[in-house]
């Protein structure tokens, strides 16, 4: 008998004639099997999880058709006092950030011990045995320090694990695991997804396993589901699905990851140098009057230059110092020492007046659509606010904002309307046009895909391709991700703690990785031995 | 979620409306509104001079002709009361728009230049430390009490509860990266504080407004309560209370009435305050009961 049985699942807006976000859905999950659920945003899987856990925002979401068998018992029957014992002894749920989901102010050996107290009658000893047994099992070193750490004073992956510990600790049937691994880095997460696996066969537990990362699933998934727009698409085998996709929507989301095979760099098409680093250097805090902390060095002698049509990526994990470098670019925060060349021209040491002509030459592009435009302000405000700096007339900056809308394939009709009317991909081109209105050489785009769903990412992907063919305009990539480096990179800088430890041709950057930092983390990228644009795994 | 008030607003019948907005800040706008239409018609209104001392009348028990009765100098109490609104509002409003201005200056410049930042906040936090009522006393004894300085003196404390609410976030905002955008765009300083923070502050302002205005008019009372305040021929609630107080076992109703009315626009204003910052605030307005 499964473990879980959902049928004919719908779930709509809790109103009259409220729509349907989720249609109709069957899932079920055998003992000891990782389902994987996949879906772009706003396809309904994380809907569908939440609505398994009777965990539904009242008022807004209710369940209104089929029903959800956890043993053969129908959750939707339940009081919500029933409900509330099976969430912790039979079904427990894993999310995404952790920061958020543990107390602040408790400390975490506590909190996984309330757990404990709720639903079981052990005695204070057994249940200190109980919690230091799980988090010695969740791979955690020192577990009698880490008991009585505060959240804040653990990293993400240590968090992660502290939550995995208090969603298994009553041994649950089912762990539903929402995108846990989306916001640590790629070596982190391949420790996290070898744990929950390890745990997995260990218990016997089911693990319904939701993610947007198609690498995700080909490393961990037995059996997969793909969700689109609140309908179920297709499920199979994860080696039908990845290998022979019947459906058209699947077959289009396996195309659109990128792959991790670098693409040959591009002939150099100008000696003109767009970007010259030299010998950068950022120090965070630190020589204070009053401070003794040596502070942080984000980034140590930082060498790099970029041509003009051409890619640099810079690459590494979160505090890697590839942000602070093209922040220091951007001269949106100072440099400590070193030199940064735009066009020949030194501009690190420039007052913020002097800097005025060549803000122009340089433009960027940010990580959160939703927080990179003003709200307040209509598309067409924004994107003419940087001409009009620069003395053009308004009606000039007016026309040349349409032609740029118009380039990054937008609606006509858009310039008159606000960001939250558009979607997460379209405010990413309003922001490129935003951009290219300045008519810069170079563009910095700090993770300026990471934040979009896979189809839309390599949309935007190919519009760069595209103006960069067009404009010859030089563009600085940030980004964590080793796919869209592979893709979108003619060179690139893997950067650890500040430091460039490898930079080169990113064929032979990652088609042949030299330092060991840079083999780990090609090692961790998670799908790697499959070539998902192509249906086969990598030929080797 | 304004989108959603703004569509719901007009086909809502009187029932609707008062299921929506809630009983209590319509009934709150009600009594400002008529204590303000009170205190702008007063030589209409009133049914006699306010400072026309009839010795005769002195004390007496409200009638027909005084219908809250008479003070110790026989000027009629009601009519005092109404003119008494005139100088609470006119300071109430006056300090509010004088804290807010000056208050959204000072926290701009605050929140953005960290070298100012260091200065102002330290002068802030040393008015901050002083009693606003000891502090205003201080500053209109050292000016002379008129409407004038009184005001000045109610402002000043009001000040640095003002530019702490914008500074803080100007703080968060200017580290939004459609700011960072607009500084790469090349858009000078001052031009990104008017365009892309300012607008920022204009709802939690409006909330704090309320706050400020309320804690003037009580401010005032207090000031004209302890003698410090408008000078005492001017009828204003608190200056009638002041003088009421040696009769107070003799007429306690001398006390009661200015004071009902005082509490009653304070009580209002507030109420409107905490309903502005409902509706304002999309955060706080979903937290139903």
């Amino acid at each position: 008998m499964p473990v879980l049985d959902i049928r004919n699942l719908t779930v709509s807006i809790d109103a009259k004639d409220g729509a349907s976000v989720v249609r109709d859905i069957s899932i079920t999950i055998e003992p000891g099997e990782t389902v994987c659920l996949v879906g772009e945003s706003g396809s309904g899987k994380s809907v569908s999880s939440l609505a398994t856990m009777g965990l539904l925002p009242k008022g807004a979401l209710k369940v209104t058709k089929g029903e959800i068998l956890l043993d053969g018992e129908d959750m939707l029957t339940l009081s919500p006092a029933q409900l509330r014992d099976r969430r912790a002894t039979r079904m427990s749920m894993i999310f995404q950030e952790p920061m958020t989901a543990l107390n602040p102010v408790i400390k975490v050996g506590e909190q996984i011990a309330e757990v404990l107290e709720a639903h079981t009658k052990l005695s204070n000893a057994e249940s200190h045995a109980k919690v230091m047994d799980i988090l010695g099992q969740v791979g955690l070193p020192d577990i009698e320090r880490i008991a009585k750490s505060y959240p804040h004073q653990l990293s993400g992956g240590q968090r992660q694990r502290i939550m995995i510990a208090m969603a298994l600790i009553l041994e649950p049937r089912l762990l539903i695991a929402d995108e846990p691994t989306t916001a640590l880095d790629v070596t982190t997460q391949l420790q996290i997804l070898r744990l929950i696996k390890e745990l997995q066969e260990k218990h016997g537990t089911a693990v319904l396993f939701i993610t947007h990362d198609m690498g995700v699933v080909a490393e961990i998934a037995d059996r997969v589901y793909v969700m689109n727009r609140g309908d179920m698409v297709e499920s199979g085998k994860v080696m039908d699905i990845l290998a022979a996709p019947k459906m058209d929507y699947t077959r289009r989301l396996l195309s659109s990851v990128p792959s991790l095979v670098p693409r040959p760099a591009r002939p150099a098409a100008s000696a003109k140098i767009a970007l010259q680093v030299v010998e950068l250097n950022k120090v965070y805090g630190g020589g204070g009057f009053l401070s003794k902390s040596a502070g942080t060095h984000a980034a140590k002698a930082v060498n790099f230059d970029l041509k003009a049509g051409r890619t640099l990526g810079i690459v590494g994990e979160s505090g890697s110092g590839k942000s602070t470098v093209a922040r220091c670019v951007m001269r949106l925060i100072d440099p400590s020492s070193g030199g940064i060349r735009v066009g020949g021209q030194e501009i690190a040491d420039l007052t913020p007046r002097g800097l005025h002509p060549f803000r122009k030459r340089l433009q960027m592009v940010f990580q959160d659509p939703y927080r990179s435009l003003n709200p307040r302000l209509s598309i067409e405000e924004s994107i003419i606010e940087g001409p009009m700096n620069y003395g053009m007339p308004r009606a000039e900056a007016v026309a040349k904002a349409d032609e740029l809308l118009e380039l990054v394939g937008m609606p006509a009709g858009s310039a008159k309307r606000y960001p939250h009317m558009f979607s997460g991909g379209q405010r990413q081109r309003i922001a490129i046009a935003r951009a290219l209105a300045m008519e810069p050489e170079l563009l910095v785009a700090d993770e300026a895909v990471s934040a979009l769903d896979v189809s839309v990412q390599a949309q935007v992907l190919d519009l760069l391709a595209e103006i960069q063919e067009r404009t010859q305009i030089a563009i600085l990539f940030i980004t964590h991700d080793l796919r869209v480096a592979a893709q979108i990179c003619d060179e690139v800088a893997v950067m650890k703690r500040g430091e460039v430890v490898e930079y080169g041709l990113t064929a032979d950057v990652l088609g042949a990785p030299q330092h060991d930092y840079t083999k780990s983390l090609l090692a961790a990228a998670p799908g790697r031995d499959w070539d998902f644009p192509n249906f086969r795994p990598v030929a080797a | 979620m304004a989108e959603k008030t703004m569509r719901g607003a007009f086909p809502l019948s009187t029932r609707a409306i008062f299921a929506k907005i809630g009983i209590a800040p319509l009934l709150a706008a009600l009594v400002l509104t008529l204590i303000i239409l009170a205190a702008v018609f007063a030589p209409f209104v009133a049914p006699h001079d306010p400072i026309y001392q009839n010795p005769i009348m002195r004390l007496k028990p409200p009638s027909a002709d005084y219908l809250l009765g008479t003070d110790n100098y026989g000027r009629d109490l009601l009519s005092r009361v109404i003119w008494g609104a005139r100088v609470s509002l006119v300071i109430g409003i006056g300090v509010t728009i004088l804290a807010v201005v000056l208050g959204l200056a000072i926290g701009l410049v605050s929140g953005f230049f960290r070298v100012a930042d260091a200065i102002i906040m330290r002068i802030m936090d040393g008015l901050m430390a002083m009693p606003s009522v000891l502090l205003a006393i201080a500053i209109v004894s050292l000016m002379g009490a008129s409407i004038w300085t009184v005001m000045a003196a109610i402002t000043i404390p009001e000040i640095p509860r003002v530019v702490r609410l914008v500074r803080s976030i100007v703080l968060s905002a200017r580290e939004e990266p459609y700011v960072e955008a607009a500084i790469s765009m090349g858009t000078s300083l001052p031009r990104v504080l008017w365009r892309h923070l300012m607008p920022n502050t204009f709802a939690p302002l409006t909330v704090q407004a309320t706050y400020v205005c309320a804690s003037a008019i009580l401010t005032e009372a207090i000031l004209s309560f302890l003698g410090a305040g408008v000078s005492t021929e001017t009828p204003t609630w608190g200056n009638i209370m002041a003088e009421a107080r040696i009769y107070f076992r003799l007429k306690p109703e001398l006390i009661f009435w200015p004071g009902l009315a005082l509490s009653m626009c304070i009580l209002s204003i507030n109420l409107l305050g905490d309903w502005a910052r409902d509706v304002l605030d999309p955060r706080m307005g979903k937290r139903e009961a």
